[in-house]
């Protein structure tokens, strides 16, 4: 049983000491967040307070980007929505290249700098409506809703050439040439499919890219992958006699 | 994570099974019905729902008049009930009408039309069996998507084995995971089903399961023998399982269609 306050003007405010908010309080005002300006307590403070704090956690602490969590949510959204609309949409993911160089020749801080830098770079070479995500150490992704596929090479190249036009100033006057490498895919469209598998093969192009020297965009082109000559050779080769050559 | 289809797992009703092969004219239709009509002899309510919505031949193949089809009950023209029609194989149909150009294209209507025909049939059937579409469209990879396994198609041949291949590539990269089977059609020798199954399952796991934390295995549903018997029967339009029973290659559907019976 909760005791009955005995001044009920005062109920507000007890309830908000009761609720130990103290520590949200101490995090809103480290993010630079000002305190709710409603009645201590009421439930539009607390509303103000969640809100507050729900921006919070969505957010990447050193870029202001959206974090992991938060990016995986969208993911789930998107893969639901495209898979209802038929649209086309495109799944960006960027990997800085040789970042630990950065931080072993420049220091932590240096490398602070080009995570942020780059992070801004990403956001100010997409559409408003486009979702940038911190999602690792020195990797991003990037959600492009109702991208059609003839300009996902287009929007891959200018979030590439952005950060690789840019260069970061560290405070001891160095200017760091910064790259990135850029693997994308297409959602499944229309099938019931899961994040986890447009997810995968975005991944998959940025590795390609990476093993392909870095700097550059893989993009996988059609969400139907072609067969190549190996996997043919491979699944025939039983059947060389029927073959002419 | 969420989901854009009801979910397919504790269902309540039938099982629904895709019949799929990449290539066209390698008797998925054939297969098709012609399983229905075992899983009908053995006691189970069987719908073939044809879902090759632009070049439908579920109705040539049994002989039957499309007068009622998928479209109508897609426009209100008829109620389901009305285009569900009895095949002489014991199990129902559920036709498409052919050159239905509208439907060649997966649009947000076409989707919700096929997701709520499914949804009303699903409770009604213990299976059904989507026929679809040869080739990896839209449409086609839409209406696999609804099922809750797989079954591939293929003959031996090289065209048929590479677009079973493509197919089941495809669906590895964008669908959600399912059973998946095989059945080898037109078999020329014996042994060959399982030498066909032994090929793709290991080019499967040398590209496609080397990037997939669950690996992708195909089951072997069985061999139907190359058979005289099958080319009579669909030059007469008449269901192999009625007309030719024991017949080599209705042999091995009605064996293929007791491992697609519920434990």
């Amino acid at each position: 049983m909760e005791p009955v306050p005995a001044h009920p003007a005062k109920t507000a405010n007890s309830a908000a000491q009761a609720l130990r908010l103290d520590t949200a309080l101490a995090l809103l005002r480290q993010a630079g967040q000002p305190e709710p300006a409603a009645v201590a307590g009421s439930p539009a403070y607390l509303q103000a307070l969640i809100d507050q704090l729900v921006d919070l956690s969505s957010r990447d602490a050193l870029t202001g980007l959206f974090n992991r969590r938060n990016f995986e949510l969208a993911l789930a959204r998107e893969v639901d929505r495209v898979a209802r609309s038929g649209e086309s949409a495109l799944l960006l993911m960027v990997d800085i290249d040789h970042f630990k160089r950065v931080n072993d020749t420049h220091g932590h801080a240096a490398g602070d700098l080009v995570i942020r830098a780059v992070g801004q770079a990403l956001t100010d070479s997409v559409r408003p409506m486009d979702l940038v995500a911190r999602i690792g150490g020195e990797e991003y992704a990037v959600l492009l809703p109702n991208c059609p596929a003839a300009f996902g090479p287009q929007v891959a190249k200018r979030v590439r050439q952005r950060v690789a036009g840019s260069t970061v100033r560290l405070p001891e006057g160095t200017a760091l040439a910064v790259t990135v490498s850029v693997g994308g895919a297409f959602a499944p469209q229309w099938v019931r499919s899961t994040p986890g598998i447009w997810l995968q093969r975005a991944d998959l192009q940025l590795y390609r890219a990476k093993a392909e020297g870095r700097d550059r965009v893989c993009l996988e082109h059609s969400a139907a992958p072609e067969v190549s000559r190996q996997e043919r050779d491979m699944l025939l080769g039983g059947q060389k006699i029927q073959d002419p050559e | 994570m969420s989901d854009a289809h009801p979910p397919t797992h504790n269902r309540t009703g039938a099982r629904i099974t895709a019949v799929t092969s990449g290539k066209g004219g390698v008797g998925k239709t054939f297969v098709a019905a012609n399983l229905a009509a075992a899983l009908a002899r053995a006691g189970q309510r069987v719908l073939v729902l044809d879902a090759d919505l632009g070049l439908a031949n579920l109705d040539v193949l049994l002989n039957l008049s499309a007068r009622i089809t998928l479209h109508d009950v897609f426009t209100g023209r008829a109620t389901l009930d009305d285009a569900l029609q009895p095949a002489p194989g014991g199990f129902s149909v559920l036709l498409a009408g052919s050159g239905l150009v509208e439907y060649s294209r997966m649009t947000p209507e076409v989707r919700d039309k096929l997701l709520d025909v499914i949804a009303r049939v699903r409770p009604r059937f213990d299976q059904v069996l989507l026929d679809t579409g040869a080739g990896i469209s839209d449409v086609v990879l839409f209406t696999v998507s609804l099922a809750d396994e797989v079954l591939i198609v293929a003959t031996p041949e090289p065209t048929s084995l590479t677009d079973a291949y493509a197919t089941i590539k495809v669906l590895a990269a964008t669908q959600t995971a399912r059973p998946m089977r095989l059945l080898v059609n037109q078999a020329q020798r014996k042994g060959e089903g399982r030498a066909v199954h032994a090929q793709l399952q290991a080019v499967v796991d040398r590209f496609v399961n080397a990037e997939r934390a669950m690996p992708l295995k195909l089951a072997l549903v069985g061999e139907v023998p190359l058979d005289a018997a099958v080319r009579q029967s669909v030059q007469q339009r008449q269901l192999l399982m009625e007309s030719l029973p024991g017949s080599p290659a209705a042999v091995a559907v009605a064996a293929a269609a007791g491992k697609l019976l519920p434990p």
